[in-house]
């Protein structure tokens, strides 16, 4: 029988909401984590350079190759054996943002390849260091590409964290599992934590919108801006953009 | 005193602006420059023509080391681009010294290269202030003074995709000022535009040359090299084939491949004359 007081009674329950917290604060950190290291890899991956592009493309493989679950297993109850050991949350932190660090590295490269090499070429002559043109003029532009596979990572992410309850870390799913050992309201509290997840998703779907549309700001259609830009200029734009494809 | 009189002033105390010696450059098994040797004076206007593929564009890009030269060298103003010396021997400089010197030159792109993300007005002051560490509003002033110049100062908020193809091409050229270079380099910046919109550039291009910018200019408009150009010059095969004063060098070639170059050229380009 389906309870609808219990249902709301843990709708608003502090012990899940807390749960609630504790994902989407692990979910932040390990984007966090995996911006930095998915930065770095993709850098060190595009240098010609094999000490850098070789190391990079090793961790890319290792991470996507097997299961995160099988990484956080390894990491939390695999490496004692070996002396290393690191706490639960450490443990979070290390794996999922690793794993989110290879799959952003990935994304982070398409990015950067999107841009036009003229743009390389302008920032050089205008003096800028290689760093400076990075950081400058090609990221910034990338991230119109980069933005929505990322925000489809984030979205997995937020829902990924609960893997984190097989080594006991106090999330959403391992407190609404707690909840259900000793309240036995099995699809109630499994249901509000499904709701949950699927509120931290929706409200991330408006930000990624937001996002998008603020690093796409200088392709929106000129109308949208209130610039003023004939069709006549765009035709032209786009017929010597044709006749440089043609040659 | 008339500008060519400046300028031989200028060359007569061996004191070039520019200096390329012997460049070679080899794209793997491609050996597309084979030793050019030119020397420019303060003011001077050269115009490079020659068939795609001669090597004229990679000839430019070597002089700001956008392309290093795999042997020969470069100076400008007397400086040795991308080496110093340090006991008796050449030292490579490191990236942020050759960044520097890149700034001895503004560079303007066939495909304009605008910085797509950034306003008008932001692609002038954004090196001045990131890469130059002038102020913020010094660089707005002089970029302001810029956009005047190249008759643009309305699309200062404008991004480059809501601008023409010859509005660009302005934007960029106001954009390599910006950094108050001794050598203007152009590397063919009308070739991708519409017809119509070839003289708006050529003009700006004129009207600097007018003020004692020294130029090295890689076009096919036949029309600005007669009217701006000091020295017209054919690359070809990674070689200078001839070089000499415009009003000789377009009418009375001495060389072969000039002469059919120039035929084939002046066929398709009528000559696109801005009005001075």
């Amino acid at each position: 029988m389906w309870d609808w007081g219990a249902f709301l009674h843990y709708l608003h329950n502090g012990y899940l909401l807390k749960g609630a917290g504790v994902t989407l604060a692990l979910s932040l950190a390990c984007l966090a984590i995996g911006l930095v290291c998915g930065t770095v890899a993709a850098l060190m991956r595009m240098s010609p350079r094999p000490y850098l592009n070789k190391p990079a493309a090793f961790y890319i493989w290792l991470m996507r190759g097997t299961p995160v679950l099988v990484q956080l297993i390894i990491i939390y109850t695999g490496l004692p054996q070996l002396g290393i050991r690191f706490n639960v949350i450490e443990s979070c932190l290390l794996g999922l943002g690793l794993n989110e660090g290879a799959y952003l590295a990935e994304i982070i490269r398409a990015g950067v390849l999107s841009v036009a090499k003229g743009q390389f070429d302008a920032a050089r002559s205008v003096g800028m260091t290689h760093a400076m043109t990075m950081r400058i003029i090609v990221l910034p532009q990338a991230m119109r590409v980069i933005i929505p596979p990322l925000g489809n990572t984030f979205n997995s992410l937020l829902k990924t964290t609960s893997l984190a309850s097989v080594i006991s870390m106090e999330e959403l799913l391992r407190r609404t599992e707690v909840l259900i050992q000793v309240q036995f309201k099995v699809l109630e509290i499994f249901i509000v934590a499904a709701l949950y997840y699927l509120v931290m998703t929706t409200i991330w779907g408006f930000i990624q919108e937001r996002l998008e549309a603020h690093f796409s700001r200088s392709h929106a259609p000129a109308t949208a801006r209130g610039a003023p830009a004939s069709n006549g200029a765009r035709a032209e734009i786009e017929k010597v953009l044709l006749s440089h494809d043609a040659q | 005193m008339t500008r060519s009189d400046a300028i031989k002033a200028g060359t007569a105390n061996g004191g070039w602006m520019l200096e390329a010696e012997n460049i070679h450059k080899h794209f793997g098994p491609l050996h597309v420059l084979k030793g050019i040797t030119m020397r420019i004076a303060k003011g001077e206007v050269v115009v490079v023509v020659g068939p795609s593929g001669g090597g004229k564009s990679t000839f430019l890009r070597t002089l700001n080391l956008l392309e290093k030269p795999d042997q020969g060298w470069v100076k400008v103003d007397g400086v040795m681009m991308g080496y110093e010396q340090a006991n008796q021997r050449m030292v490579e400089l490191s990236d942020a010294r050759v960044s520097q010197q890149r700034r001895f030159f503004g560079m303007v792109f066939q495909q304009f290269n605008l910085f797509s993300h950034l306003t008008a007005l932001e692609n002038i002051t954004v090196a001045p202030i990131k890469a130059l560490k002038v102020g913020r509003t010094e660089a707005i002033v002089e970029a302001r003074r810029l956009l005047a110049m190249v008759g643009l100062s309305e699309k200062e908020n404008a991004y480059p995709e809501q601008l023409s193809g010859g509005q660009q091409q302005r934007i960029a050229i106001a954009r390599a000022l910006a950094l108050k270079p001794k050598v203007m380099l152009f590397d063919e910046p009308t070739s991708a535009l519409d017809p119509e919109m070839v003289s708006e550039v050529l003009k700006v291009m004129l009207d600097l040359s007018k003020g004692g910018m020294t130029m090295v200019v890689v076009t096919h408009e036949i029309g600005f090299a007669r009217m701006a150009a000091d020295r017209a010059v054919l690359i070809d095969g990674g070689v200078i084939v001839e070089e000499g004063p415009p009003e000789t060098f377009f009418s009375a070639p001495t060389q072969d491949r000039t002469r059919q170059f120039l035929n084939k050229v002046l066929d398709f380009h009528g000559p696109t004359l801005p009005k001075a």
